[in-house]
């Protein structure tokens, strides 16, 4: 487990040493969600009803946007070989990738998404559902997002392409996640919705990681 | 001592066959070259030997042992060079050096020789983006020098260093070889180094 944390410190460094990149991000979430309430107007009802919906789209869009550099920045200046060639598994440095990635963008969207959630008028179990859902529905978003990146890794176009691959694959995630704050508007519990949203994180973590070990082999070929 | 056994090595890249039976072994001590002109295979070679590329064909045994069945055992007995750094630019070159190690769970022990090695003391809390290519050539050496492996894989290593800097590698190379070191080198330029055996790539 040495190599695993040495891999997650270097690039939680790597972040600390340029906060920009992740406060693109999130300006970008709070700035797309803004626009929302803009161009549809003060329906205050009509906003409440879909701020899950729009929250958790923007929360998507902010993640694919900082996933793009997950690997290409190693495949760039050569560290990709070093990590093909540690004398551990490679699943374990993909695993660490993308819990650095959480840690930089899921978790700091989860937390912010509730403030949001307060300029659509969401009650306040609604804001709870908005944070918890995203608390446990980004790790799936993180892991979906890094195979999409390592397969795009040295395609021209990346950016584009990535999106294409990695947001049919996260419907089942967006449908859970924003299904929760609905359930909660006519007054029912979200847990079931937390449970699905908590297994299909598991599911790509017990899976996943393989995945995109092989297709960064594959762009070491 | 033969340490290294290649037989029978062959690859392909985009369809088209590079290396092509390739067969040499390597003892303690010794040191090959791989010459050869551009786009003669040099650096496929060197991949699929660590394991970084699929050979079509051929085996690579370490102390007899065939390394496609033990990857991780074969990976700690190497020492990566490529023609990318592998540094991050953003981290300084003994932040780099340390993280290299920690990354190979082997102890950072040799760092400071490493650093010293390349004359890399002055530069050692730089990042790594503000230095030349050369000096970040010779960061990049130091983290061989530093993973502490008996077999190092170095692919133009002289490549962007001064005279003082090809010197440096030299005593280094030199010293790693007296050692009981095994190294392999594609390279263009002469590395003046006694008793190197020299493989030809064509065509």
């Amino acid at each position: 487990m040495t190599g695993f944390g040495a891999l997650l410190a270097r690039d939680l460094r790597l972040v600390w040493r340029r906060p920009g990149d992740v406060m693109v991000v999130l300006a970008f979430f709070v700035v797309a969600t803004v626009l929302f309430p803009l161009g549809i107007g003060p329906e205050t009802n009509l906003l409440a009803r879909i701020a899950a919906g729009i929250l958790w789209c923007a929360a998507l869009f902010a993640a694919l946007l900082s996933l793009e550099r997950l690997f290409a920045a190693d495949y760039e200046d050569g560290a990709l070989d070093l990590l093909l060639l540690a004398p551990w598994p490679l699943e374990l440095a993909a695993l660490a990738k993308c819990l650095a990635h959480w840690i930089v963008t899921g978790l700091p969207l989860a937390l912010l998404a509730p403030l949001m959630g307060l300029l659509f008028g969401l009650s306040g179990d609604g804001l709870l559902a908005v944070g918890l859902t995203l608390l446990v529905g980004t790790p799936a978003l993180s892991l979906i997002g890094g195979l999409a990146a390592a397969l795009t890794l040295g395609a021209r176009r990346g950016g584009a392409l990535l999106a294409l691959l990695a947001l049919p694959l996260c419907v089942p995630t967006l449908i859970f996640g924003a299904g929760a704050v609905e359930v909660v508007a006519i007054g029912e519990g979200f847990l079931t919705h937390l449970a699905i949203l908590g297994a299909l994180a598991l599911l790509s973590l017990a899976t996943l990681p393989w995945a995109i070990a092989a297709a960064l082999r594959q762009a070491g070929e | 001592m033969t340490e290294l056994e290649v037989t029978g090595l062959s690859c392909r890249r985009g369809g088209r066959p590079v290396v092509r039976n390739i067969a040499f072994t390597l003892a303690r001590g010794e040191l090959l070259a791989l010459t050869g002109r551009n786009g003669s295979g040099k650096t496929t070679l060197l991949r699929a030997l660590a394991l970084l590329v699929t050979a079509d064909a051929g085996v690579i045994r370490w102390r007899g042992a065939d390394v496609r069945y033990d990857r991780d055992g074969w990976h700690r007995q190497i020492a990566w060079l490529g023609h990318l750094d592998g540094l991050k630019g953003d981290l300084t070159v003994a932040e780099n050096l340390a993280t290299a190690c920690r990354l190979r769970e082997a102890p950072a022990t040799r760092v400071a020789d490493a650093v010293a090695a390349f004359d890399l003391i002055p530069l050692a809390n730089r990042a790594v983006r503000t230095l030349s290519a050369g000096q970040r050539r010779r960061a990049a050496l130091a983290r061989v020098v530093a993973a502490g492996a008996p077999l190092w894989l170095l692919d133009e290593p002289l490549n962007a260093l001064d005279a003082p800097s090809q010197a440096a590698l030299r005593t280094t190379l030199g010293k790693h070889l007296a050692a009981g070191g095994l190294a392999i080198a594609a390279t263009h330029a002469p590395l003046d180094i006694p008793n190197v055996r020299i493989l030809e790539l064509g065509p």
